[in-house]
């Protein structure tokens, strides 16, 4: 199993560790509810470190990151970080990605941990045909998530970097003390202000201990699940699948199919054109019973119509809620449905699935 | 005298009745519990075999019983405080079984052989 840099503080630390895409991570440390509580109400800091980074460069490089990813990136002003997919033939999700826009000549995309080695293959074999690069650096940096409403004081005050330039999904290039580069962008993914810093491991390690010398709340993945569930941001996986389409996952705006040919555009036209079978909601559980990844949604005769994706029971929000993937017939807002949680059935209705409003700067 | 399954639940045994429960180890393991998914009174349990949930933030849990027999009572406070779980395991044990036969006890595994099990999975 790979390890972070930070391995050995995490568990010098007491976390709880368990595998994570391909990963030895810290789950938590002092548990779940205080670490998302600290992001929700001040900063907590994660180690992210697992995250991939490839490189994309060459005079080419607008034309084949748009051929293979679902935003449009030819627009984009350089220092602009934007959300989107890598989508199979089929549409289906091969993963979800950040991409960061140094210029027209040169792309840093952040790829799930669980997809590095086939998201590096997927890339490198669509590459051929264009006049790029393909810079597998998932070995060379490492990644610390600063997330919450103190988190530009935080970086500014323990760490000396000031992000009080950076609007939302932007990022700049920095350089540390001692020579090393660093990434710095106000991303997230917690509903949450807050950003990443993406650095060579002495850097991460040295800003890791820093922040843990000032009280900052080391989280771990946990949180990150409950955090980014709140704000109803999709988990490779979870939401997302080689299956599941950015359409049918409900994040439709991120797949612009006015662009010209991408992977996967012709199958989301279709999917457009004739309607998705199936869509992610949110639903809202009634009774004690938490719903929970793969259990089944059912109509009120009992015919399941879909499964749950992600599930439960909030922590900002003391209810039992759920994203689950089910038939389009039973997506809209309010229609009643029943989950089958081991052997009992509770009811449940579609509500939308951001369940909590994120909090980001402009 | 305790009994345990190497899945970390308890029976504590007085008689023909067995207190089922999960361990200190467990608790610490499953941070805050949310949620305790617990049969009904005069269910019938099985051991080995799966009788509820337990429930923390991250996951549910089965809960398998250590013997078999019916459900003489179940824990009513861990209705609405389920957290108790994580103050006192032992003292809060989760259902209450009038065993139908207590040789099954001989499956189980002692405190010292349950502690070997912890230290294993620790590792």
């Amino acid at each position: 199993m790979k390890k972070t840099c930070l391995h050995p503080n995490h568990t010098a630390q007491g976390a709880l560790m368990s595998p994570f895409g391909g990963f030895d991570m810290p789950i938590s440390y002092e548990g779940i509810e205080a670490e998302h509580r600290a992001v929700r109400s001040a900063v907590g800091v994660f180690d992210v470190s697992h995250m991939g980074e490839v490189l994309i460069t060459g005079p080419q490089a607008t034309m084949f990151v748009n051929y293979i990813f679902t935003g449009d990136v030819a627009p984009l002003p350089a220092g602009k970080v934007v959300y989107g997919m890598m989508l199979n033939d089929n549409g289906g999700t091969v993963d979800d990605l950040l991409v960061y826009k140094r210029d027209d000549s040169e792309y840093f995309l952040v790829i799930n941990a669980s997809n590095i080695d086939k998201d590096v293959a997927w890339i490198k074999s669509h590459a051929a045909r264009y006049d790029v690069t393909v810079d597998d650096q998932c070995d060379f940096w490492s990644e610390l998530a600063i997330q919450g409403p103190l988190a530009e004081k935080t970086l500014k005050d323990v760490l000396g970097l000031d992000g009080s330039d950076l609007g939302f999904y932007t990022f700049k290039d920095l350089r540390s003390a001692d020579g090393h580069p660093m990434v710095l962008s106000r991303t997230g993914y917690t509903g949450e202000d807050g950003f990443e810093l993406y650095a060579p491991a002495p850097v991460i390690v040295s800003a890791w201990e820093k922040l843990m010398e000032a009280g900052v709340a080391p989280c771990g993945l946990g949180c990150r699940d409950t955090l980014r569930f709140e704000a109803g941001l999709p988990l490779y996986g979870d939401e997302l699948t080689e299956e599941i389409s950015p359409l049918e996952a409900g994040l439709g705006m991120f797949a612009k199919v006015d662009k010209e040919g991408f992977i996967g555009r012709d199958a989301l036209v279709a999917q457009k054109a004739d309607g998705v079978k199936r869509k992610v909601v949110g639903l809202e559980v009634e009774g004690r019973a938490i719903p929970r990844h793969g259990y089944d949604v059912l109509d009120m005769d009992g015919n399941k119509v879909g499964e749950i994706t992600t599930g439960y029971h909030s922590i900002t929000l003391d209810r039992n809620i759920a994203m689950a993937l089910v038939d389009s017939r039973f997506a809209a807002l309010d229609t009643p449905l029943q989950v089958q949680v081991r052997r009992k059935v509770f009811p449940a209705k579609v509500i939308k699935k951001r369940f909590y409003t994120p909090n980001y700067k402009k | 005298m305790t009994y345990y399954l190497p899945t970390h639940e308890y029976a504590r045994v007085e008689g023909n009745i067995a207190y089922i429960g999960i361990s200190r180890f467990a608790a610490e393991q499953l941070g805050n519990v949310v949620y305790v998914d617990m049969p009904e009174a005069d269910d019938d349990v099985t051991a080995g075999e799966e009788f509820g949930a337990i429930e923390s933030v991250k996951a549910a849990s089965d809960l398998f019983s250590p013997v078999s027999g019916a459900v003489v009572e179940i824990n009513e406070h861990l209705i609405d405080n389920p957290r108790l779980i994580n103050e006192d395991p032992e003292a809060n044990w989760i259902i209450k079984v009038e065993m139908n036969d207590p040789a099954e006890l001989e499956n189980l595994l002692s405190p010292e052989a349950y502690a070997e099990v912890c230290k294993a999975e620790k590792h």
